[in-house]
């Protein structure tokens, strides 16, 4: 018996699945908003992606391509498994390719190739509530976005400009979406948040341990939170790939050895070769 | 009572994982009809209104049934399948019917301020796709397109009433968020 039949089509159960895709088409109608979700357990561990692969599982079709990707490589373990994953339960096909894949899974990170109408990309999310760390009762945070409330992190940033002369939050930047709901874009740079921004792909977001999901339409507003005297800075590292020698990719550091040596490498693994076989 | 028990996806996973596909497409596109197959209702229920049905309701989720769909044939077919418990508009999660049968809007579910997502899914049939008579734009749209809206609902951003218009094997979307213009 072959992990096909042994399992349904994309692993979770068909009553699974209609709950979250109920859940799915609301935060599609509500850009922003955190649906609840009952997040099932998965076959791996909370913070290794269960939310997204939950999201993943209920809109994959055996027509589908999937690429998997973790802070935008393809080969990490992560990656790797979830990849194996769906096609062992699903049987679908998978590349590394940005441009061939339909459906992207990703832990922090949106791919540098422009994504297209018709693909979905489905983020991983660790914390969904981008109030939560400001305030901790979930009943506080809910009416905040009831009401709009979001003075409080307009303070948040506000103090990091006190106290470090900019704006020092790096990733998991908050934006607002169509001047409603202010979001956690989950762990991206803040490099990829224009990305989010009027894009032709859908979005979608999925919080296992947090049991939420929420999502971004194709050409949706999405404004990162700045002020008039401390705009919004996309910023990375001011170097080029030292393996490709793009200059407008998000860059690791990476240290090669104990004496202080260190390169800066494309994140995005499948970006980085493409432009590698181009030059050969 | 064939008919009652046939007409269902032969396939369920992969017909319903389809069958999503395209109502989520057509909910993050606004204005765009999208081809669904796989049912097989008794009329007056459509293959495309059924196979939403198929996908989406079961026993978690109130269904009302308006005006001529409020059938004995459509009412044990939606049960034998779904399971879902058929109730009163304002009791429902999804609900059924022609834009009149479906009037007056107010008494289904539009959410809370804490809780918008608690809010009801209106399928609308239609015999067929109508010609554009509003122009559309919001999420989903790029720029603006001009479509057909079956009429005004109430506005009340984030709560509202989501609308997925069916005809015999095509599905439009018109969430909440949609911003309308009748020509």
């Amino acid at each position: 018996m072959t992990a096909l039949d042994a399992y349904n089509f994309a692993y979770l159960d068909e009553e699974t699945k209609r709950m979250i895709r109920r859940a799915l088409l609301k935060a599609v109608a509500i850009p922003g908003y955190q649906v609840p979700f009952a997040s099932r357990e998965m076959p791996m561990p909370y913070g290794w992606g269960t939310g997204g692969v939950q999201v993943t599982a209920a809109c994959l079709t055996p027509d589908d391509t999937l690429k998997v990707i973790d802070q935008g490589a393809d080969d990490t373990t992560n990656a790797v498994s979830i990849r194996r994953f769906f096609q062992r339960t699903a049987d679908v096909a998978v590349t590394e390719e940005t441009e061939a894949a339909t459906i992207i899974q990703t832990r922090h990170r949106i791919p540098e190739t422009p994504l297209q109408e018709g693909q979905i990309m489905v983020f991983q999310v660790p914390i969904p509530e981008p109030l939560r760390f400001l305030e901790p009762r979930e009943t506080e945070t809910r009416r905040m976005h009831a009401l709009a409330d979001y003075g409080l992190m307009q303070v948040k940033l506000y103090e990091d400009i006190a106290r470090h002369g900019e704006i020092a939050t790096a990733y998991a930047y908050p934006v607002k979406v169509e001047g409603r709901y202010v979001m956690d874009p989950s762990p991206i740079p803040k490099f990829d948040n224009p990305k989010l921004n009027d894009s032709p792909a859908l979005m979608l977001f999925g919080a296992g341990r947090e049991q939420r999901i929420y999502a971004l339409p194709p050409y949706t507003k999405v404004e990162s939170l700045d002020f008039d005297d401390h705009p919004f800075v996309a910023s990375k590292a001011d170097h080029a790939c030292d393996i490709c020698g793009a200059t407008e990719s998000y860059l690791d550091e990476v240290i090669t050895d104990d004496q202080g040596g260190r390169i800066f490498v494309c994140s995005d693994t499948a970006f980085c070769r493409s432009r590698q076989e181009d030059a050969a | 009572m064939n008919q009652q028990i046939s007409g269902g996806f032969s396939d369920a996973p992969r017909q319903s994982a389809t069958a999503f596909r395209a109502i989520l497409e057509a909910m993050s596109r606004p204005g765009q009809w999208q081809e669904v197959q796989g049912a097989m209702p008794p009329a007056p229920l459509s293959p495309a209104a059924g196979a939403a049905i198929l996908t989406l309701a079961d026993h978690n989720t109130p269904l009302h049934l308006a005006g001529a769909l409020d059938c004995p044939e459509v009412r044990y077919w939606i049960t034998f399948h779904t399971a879902a418990p058929i109730t009163s508009a304002t009791e429902a999660s999804f609900a059924i019917g022609t834009w009149q049968d479906l009037q007056p809007l107010d008494q289904f579910a539009i959410g809370t301020p804490e809780y918008p997502d608690r809010s009801a899914t209106l399928i609308v049939t239609l015999d067929e796709v109508p010609a554009p008579n509003a122009t559309l734009s919001g999420p989903g749209i790029n720029g603006s397109v001009e479509a057909f809206c079956p009429g005004a609902r109430p506005t009340a951003f984030p709560l509202g009433l989501d609308l997925i218009l069916a005809t015999q094997s095509r599905i439009m979307g018109l969430p909440r968020s949609t911003k309308v213009e009748f020509l």
